[in-house]
Order: structure tokens, then sequence, then C-alpha cells
């Protein structure tokens, strides 16, 4: 994480930073959302900069705030060794009309992190070339991620066996079990059992 | 239908000009873990591909949410399960940069030489399985035979061969046995006579060679702009390792190296694996001179390591210490961090954030296979069918990884 | 399956040995030591699945070697690893498409109960899906428990029993009793 990049960004998109701190040592940097491409495309051809791997792609959903979600990504240099976290802020309370742009473009590797923001937030990236669910199934409704989704809400895609006390099934009681091996409940006294054990 | 013996010229057949459409489904015998490849095939040679994951998602970062920070840990141990004490000490890592505290280095040293091992199993895994599905079976069973030794040794510490769950915030759950030094050392030279039989009978094979080289072929550039790190960026040439760029715990003082490959095919992605087998061994050798035989392997914080049972049934700091920690979870304060360690794949990375309470706010991990697994596209395309089974062996996409 | 029940002498051409036997226990003889297994692999109990068919705890021990990885020449379908929402009809799929007599094992938690994955995406349990026969708890369970189910299930095949059943451990580890969990059924009869 790099001090310098945060002030090359600062001096280039002096509009665009809203925010930036350093907590536990990771230089981030908040955005405007309009100017995401345009940052993000900076820092991968400038110079000075070369950030030509990213790391992570994410979302995470402040339902209490207005804008809801923030979408963060981390970058890396592998020639100059410096990473930086950035991050824009979009979406209403209610979820919808969260859009940003892609930049699938400029690293191959976003196309896949940003499917799966948008399966698992519901954050739109406009640009992207294939914007459907990677993670789960195409029926599925809903943003499992946001913190408004229950967490065992399950939309079964195979409707299930029609058995009764299907919960609960099937019911095992004490004698259920392995009829080979050791015959103890004949009386045949286990030669390997020690007759003195003790529970500790 | 014509009858079979009526003489066809060539030129009046007409072949079929439609791509087929082929689904490797995800219950496939040579694909490790749950994959669907949609192809489009012209002849044995594919135009197009899907590669569609997800069968294994089982919402991890999900039910990080509905705990304490230390109840992530058996999720994680089910990320990458061939390696899982590399997930557990990545974890631990990025709570404890949250917390700002280092643990002893005896602590470190013991992770250390965990974590190795699990890198070990892992790349032992890959290769056995990528032998085994080009038709070395007996490669394979030798590999899985040095895999159980492993496995003999993490249940010996950790109480259990796969899925340990053995770190935690500020330390270890239990300290290093009195026998672990000297087993891990014979464990590991026995793996090292293990690969090298498996060399021996591999590499003079002119099939397997054939099978690998030249198949697969991902350019730096790509593997770069793909996201790739591990072992599959190491063998497209880029020497990468999070171990020597940005050195943690105590990987900056042990001497070890970083195979490369050059011609970033599948053997050079089997050879890469190899190669770092034997660097880990050289890792776990020289940690184990240095492990100390007594001393703390937990940070000594009353507000993140469990007291010892006696004090919590004697004292009365001890039963709210306790409870505390149990009860509320252990409590990180409040903001974000991104810290990542060389998982067997790559780079693992974990960011956190917290919103200062006992339980996540939100726990990404950013799995190396998933991006690994998104450059599938552009390593079999234009391959030939049977070509898909080394590539994706060599890929070592791990589903509880890429899907989480 | 013809229930030719019959104690009839065969005899042979020279007359020398014969056998009798009633043909249904001869044929569940047979079947249940020749299973052909499906490995329905997901997750981390593959791992042990893999550790279970290799030298160390070999399955092929008990006839049950050969993976077939076409459900229709399978009888034994392994349900290894979780089942995801999105797996679900895969799994039924496959189900369907094995020829009777066919029986499934549940190997490890999640696919006999789901495990800690109470949520969205994971089916708590084949047996929602898919009627189970043997359920091999562990997470993932130990290769000498999944050897046991095996066991357990070559002997509900011997019986005829389709009844499911689970796999207990035989003592306590801690302190070598036996459990009382597993009250063992009937003497072993000869098959």
């Amino acid at each position: 994480m790099s001090q310098a990049l945060v002030e090359l960004i600062q001096a280039k998109f002096p509009q665009a930073v809203i925010e930036t701190h350093a907590q536990h040592g990771d230089e981030t940097v908040v955005l405007e959302a309009a100017q995401w491409k345009a940052v993000h495309q900076f820092l991968f051809s400038d110079p000075r900069a070369r950030m030509n791997m990213l790391m992570d792609l994410t979302a995470v959903d402040y339902p209490e705030r207005d804008p809801r979600f923030e979408v963060v990504t981390h970058l890396l240099s592998l020639d100059k060794g410096h990473r930086i976290r950035l991050k824009a802020r979009v979406g209403d309370p209610d979820g919808d009309d969260a859009e940003i742009d892609s930049v699938t473009d400029i690293w191959a590797s976003a196309n896949w992190m940003e499917r799966e923001c948008w399966d698992m937030m519901g954050v739109r990236f406009r640009g992207h070339p294939d914007l459907r669910r990677i993670l789960l199934y195409p029926e599925f409704i809903g943003h499992p991620l946001r913190r408004d989704y229950p967490a065992d809400k399950i939309q079964p895609l195979v409707a299930y066996r029609e058995v009764d006390n299907i919960e609960k099934l099937p019911p095992f009681g004490e004698e259920e079990g392995m009829p080979f091996g050791r015959q103890t409940h004949l009386g045949v006294p286990d030669p390997d059992a020690d007759e003195d054990a003790q529970v500790n | 239908m014509e009858p079979l013996d009526v003489e066809l010229d060539e030129a009046e057949v007409e072949f079929p000009q439609e791509p087929m459409l082929l689904n490797v489904g995800p219950s496939h015998p040579a694909m490790h873990g749950t994959v669907r490849c949609v192809m489009e095939l012209s002849g044995e040679s594919i135009n197009k591909v899907d590669v569609q994951v997800g069968y294994l998602h089982r919402g991890f970062e999900k039910m990080c949410e509905r705990g304490t920070w230390t109840q992530v840990f058996p999720y994680i141990d089910r990320c990458n399960y061939v390696s899982p004490m590399l997930n557990n000490v990545g974890y631990a890592l990025a709570c404890e940069k949250m917390l700002g505290i280092e643990v002893p280095e005896r602590c470190q040293y013991y992770r250390m030489m965990l974590g190795e091992l699990a890198r070990m199993s892992d790349h032992l895994t890959c290769d056995g399985a990528m032998a085994m599905e080009l038709g070395a079976f007996t490669p394979f069973l030798w590999m899985i035979k040095g895999r159980e030794m492993l496995w003999d040794l993490f249940e010996e510490e950790c109480g259990a061969r796969l899925t340990h769950s053995f770190g935690r915030v500020g330390g270890m759950a239990h300290p290093p046995t009195d026998g672990f030094k000297e087993n891990a050392l014979a464990v590991v030279r026995h793996i090292l006579s293990i690969i090298d039989e498996v060399e021996r009978l591999l590499l003079g094979n002119r099939i397997f060679l054939d099978r690998l080289e030249g198949v697969g072929v991902i350019s730096a550039e790509d593997a770069i702009s793909l996201g790739w790190t591990g072992p599959c960026l190491r063998a497209a040439g880029v020497a990468y390792d999070v171990r020597k760029a940005h050195p943690y715990m105590k990987y900056g003082e042990v001497d070890f190296d970083v195979p490369v490959g050059q011609a970033s095919d599948c053997f050079d992605r089997f050879m890469v694996r190899i190669e770092e087998i034997k660097q880990s061994a050289r890792i776990v050798e020289q940690c184990a001179e240095r492990l100390a035989d007594s001393g703390p392997v937990n940070v000594d914080d009353p507000r993140i390591i469990l007291p010892p049972k006696e004090e919590v049934y004697s004292t009365i700091e001890g039963t709210i210490q306790h409870f505390k920690i149990v009860m509320e979870g252990l409590k990180l304060p409040a903001g974000e961090v991104y810290s990542y360690t060389e998982a067997g794949n790559g780079e693992l990375g974990f960011y956190l954030v917290s919103d200062g309470s006992g339980t996540p706010y939100r726990v990404r991990i950013r799995p190396p296979c998933f991006l690994v697994t998104g450059g599938l596209e552009r390593v079999i395309t234009g391959q030939m069918m049977a070509d898909v089974v080394p590539c994706f062996g060599s890929l070592n996409m791990i589903g509880g990884e890429c899907d989480r | 399956m013809g229930e030719i029940n019959s104690n009839e002498v065969l005899e042979t051409g020279v007359g020398e040995g014969f056998v009798t036997t009633r043909l249904v226990p001869l044929l569940s003889w047979a079947q249940k030591y020749s299973l052909f297994m499906y490995p329905f692999v997901t997750a981390c109990c593959g791992m042990e699945f893999m550790a279970v068919s290799s030298p160390r705890y070999d399955f092929s021990r008990f006839g049950s070697e050969a993976p077939r990885f076409s459900p229709r020449q399978s009888d034994l379908l392994w349900v290894v690893g979780t089942i995801t929402q999105r797996q679900a009809p895969v799994l039924k799929r496959i189900y369907e498409q094995m020829a009777e007599p066919k029986w499934v094992l549940a190997f490890g938690t999640c696919a006999s109960c789901g495990g800690f994955y109470d949520n969205y995406a994971c089916v708590a349990g084949i047996d929602k899906i898919i009627p189970a026969d043997v359920y091999v708890p562990g997470c993932p369970p130990r290769p000498e428990g999944v050897l046991d189910g095996l066991m357990l299930l070559q002997d509900k095949i011997q019986r005829g029993d389709r009844t499911p059943g689970v796999v207990k451990p035989r003592r306590d580890p801690a302190t070598n009793q036996k459990m009382g969990l597993v009250e063992l059924r009937r003497s072993r009869r000869t098959a």
C-alpha cells in the first residue's frame, strides 16, 4: 500500500476523491462513482502506478447508509509492489439503482468478479459483456449477500420428496446399527474388553 | 440410410456444418470438483466454452456473518480443503492485522511448518490426480501414500486429518506436540523420496510428456490480466510469490527458492508444483531447527485468547474472560483490512469489515482459484477435447475455494 | 428376478460335487461383493474418498472397486460432499438414470443432513431429494467409518433390508467402553 499512489490520484482527479484513509496500513481512496473507470484506467496505464493486477473486486452492503453499497477494488502492481484499495458508493436504500462502470476491458479478471458481485449483491456493471449469475442458478430470485436477505431462505430447484416427517427422516432407534462384529447382546464376552475400565 | 457397401465419394458426403454442443457436466470423472463446461466443438477442437461454476456454492460469506470471528475458522478450512492450514493461517493473520498484534515467534514457526506441510499435501493431490487422469495410476497412489503420512502428522497435531480448524486469532488451538519436529522431518524425507520415484517414473515417459508439453499455453500478460497468482502464474514466467514479494511471519528469514516456468503449458504447471514441494521441504527443515521447544504459542492478551480451563473454573477473571470471548466473540476494532498470504493456489486474500462487535460484518475471501478457473476459457479454447483433462487438472481448481 | 426358491439338487454331468442354495441370497451375495460405484464427488469429502480408495484403507477389498462413471452401469451411488440447490437436479437426474437395483450411500455430514450449511444454498441432506440407504456421518468421516458404512450396506443388501442405516462408532474412543448406542440386532446368519 502506498501513500504516493494516493497523492497521484488526488493530483490527477482532485474532484473525484471523496475521502482517503489508511487503516492498518492499507491506503484507501473513496471515489465518486462517475469517475470509477477513469481512475482505474489511469492507475493501469500511468507509468508511475502500473497497477497491472486487479486482485479483488467486491461490494459491501451498508443498509442504513445512502448510498447503500460500497464497491471495493484492490489493485496490485507486480513491478512496483504497491497496492491500493479503491471504493465507490452506489445504490439507494432499497438496493435498486446500484450501477457502476465495469472495468472488464482493463483487466480480464473483472469479468467473473463483477458477475459474482452482481449475483451476490445486485450491483450492476455497465458495459460488462455478459452480466449473469455465476455462483447461483438463474432461477434464483434476490441477492443473498445483502443484509436483508435471510440466510436460510431456500429456493429449491427440485421439489422435496413427499415423505412423512421429512425433517426427521428417517428415525433411527437405538438398535439401529451394525449387526456384524461383536455379538455382545448375546452375552458372548468380548475378549478385548477391559472389564475394569473406569469412566474418567 | 444407404447400405454400407456402396462406394461413397468423400466429396459427395455432406458433413454437418454446425458445431456440436457438448456438456461436460457437473458430475464428471476427470474434472476435479463440480464444474460444468458447455463446449462448442467442431470435430475435436473447441471453438467456444462456457465454464459454469457455482455448483458448490455453500454461502460461506453469508454464514460468516452469523457467528463470531472464531467461528469462521471451520468455514475457512473448507474453502481450500486440500491445504486447510494455509487458509487457517491466512485468516488468523488477517484478524491479527486488524487487531494490530503479532503472535510469538514460536507460533510463527509452528504456523509456517504446518502451512508448508499443507502446501505439500495440496501439490501432491493436484499432481497425483493430474497423473491419474492421464492414465498414470501408480504415481497417484504413491502420492496419496505421501499425503497419508502428512495427514497422520496433522492428525497428531490438530486432531483431524483434513479439516483441522486449528488456527485461532492470536495463536493456535494447542501448542506443538513433543514429537512434532522429528515426525515432520521424517515425513518430509519420505515425501522427497516419493517425489524422486514419481519423477523417475513420469518424466521419461513419452506419452506423459506429449500430453502435457505445449498444451494449454497462456501468455504471461493474459495470466496477469486474468488475475492469476500462485503456481499457475509462476509457470507462465512471472516470479510473483507473496512469501517473497511481501514476506509475512518469518518467510523473510528462511532460505527457499521460487520455481518459475518458461513455457507456460501444463507440463510447466505440473513441474512447478513438484519443485514447490521440494522447496516446502526445505522450509520445513529450516523451521524445525528454529522452532523453540518451549515458550508461549498464543498471544498473552485476555481479550483474545481463551484462558486455561483451570483458571476458568477457579478465578472470576477467568470465568468472565471465557464468557465474553465465547458468548460475544472476540471484538475486533471497527474498520476494514485486506490481508493476503500465499495459499496453495496463489494469493489468498481476506477483506474483513468489522463494526466493532464480535460478529463479523463482512468476510470477503479473495479466492485464487476462482480467478484461475476464470481463465480456463482462454486456456482451452482452440485445444482439442482430450486436452481439457490435463489443462483443467493443472489449474488445480478446488471447488470449495472457487465457489465458496 | 425369478423367485425360484428351490432346494433342488443340481447334478453335474459326472455326478461329482453339487451345491444347494436359495437363489435370492446367492444373488444378494453376488451383488454385495460386486458393487459398481458411481462416485458423485463434490467437496471436501472427496479427499477422504480418495483416501479410502487408496491402498491404506482400500475399499476394493470389499469388492467395491470399480468406479463406473455412467449411472446406467453402476449400482451404488456414493454422494460424497455437499449437495447445493444448484446441484440437486443433477443428482436427482443421475439417481433416476440408474437402473434397479440401486443403493445410495450418503458420505459425510453434508450429504446426510446438510452439516452446518443451513443456508440458502445447500440441501439439508440428500434424503430430501433421493432415498438414501446408508448415512456415514463425519466432517469428513474417517475412512474406517466409511468402510463400516460399506459393510453395513453390504449387510443390508444380504438381508434384503431397505431401511436406512447410520454408521455409529462401536466404542467410545475416550473411555474404550462400548457405547451402548450400537445394539447389535441379530446373530450372523450364514448366507
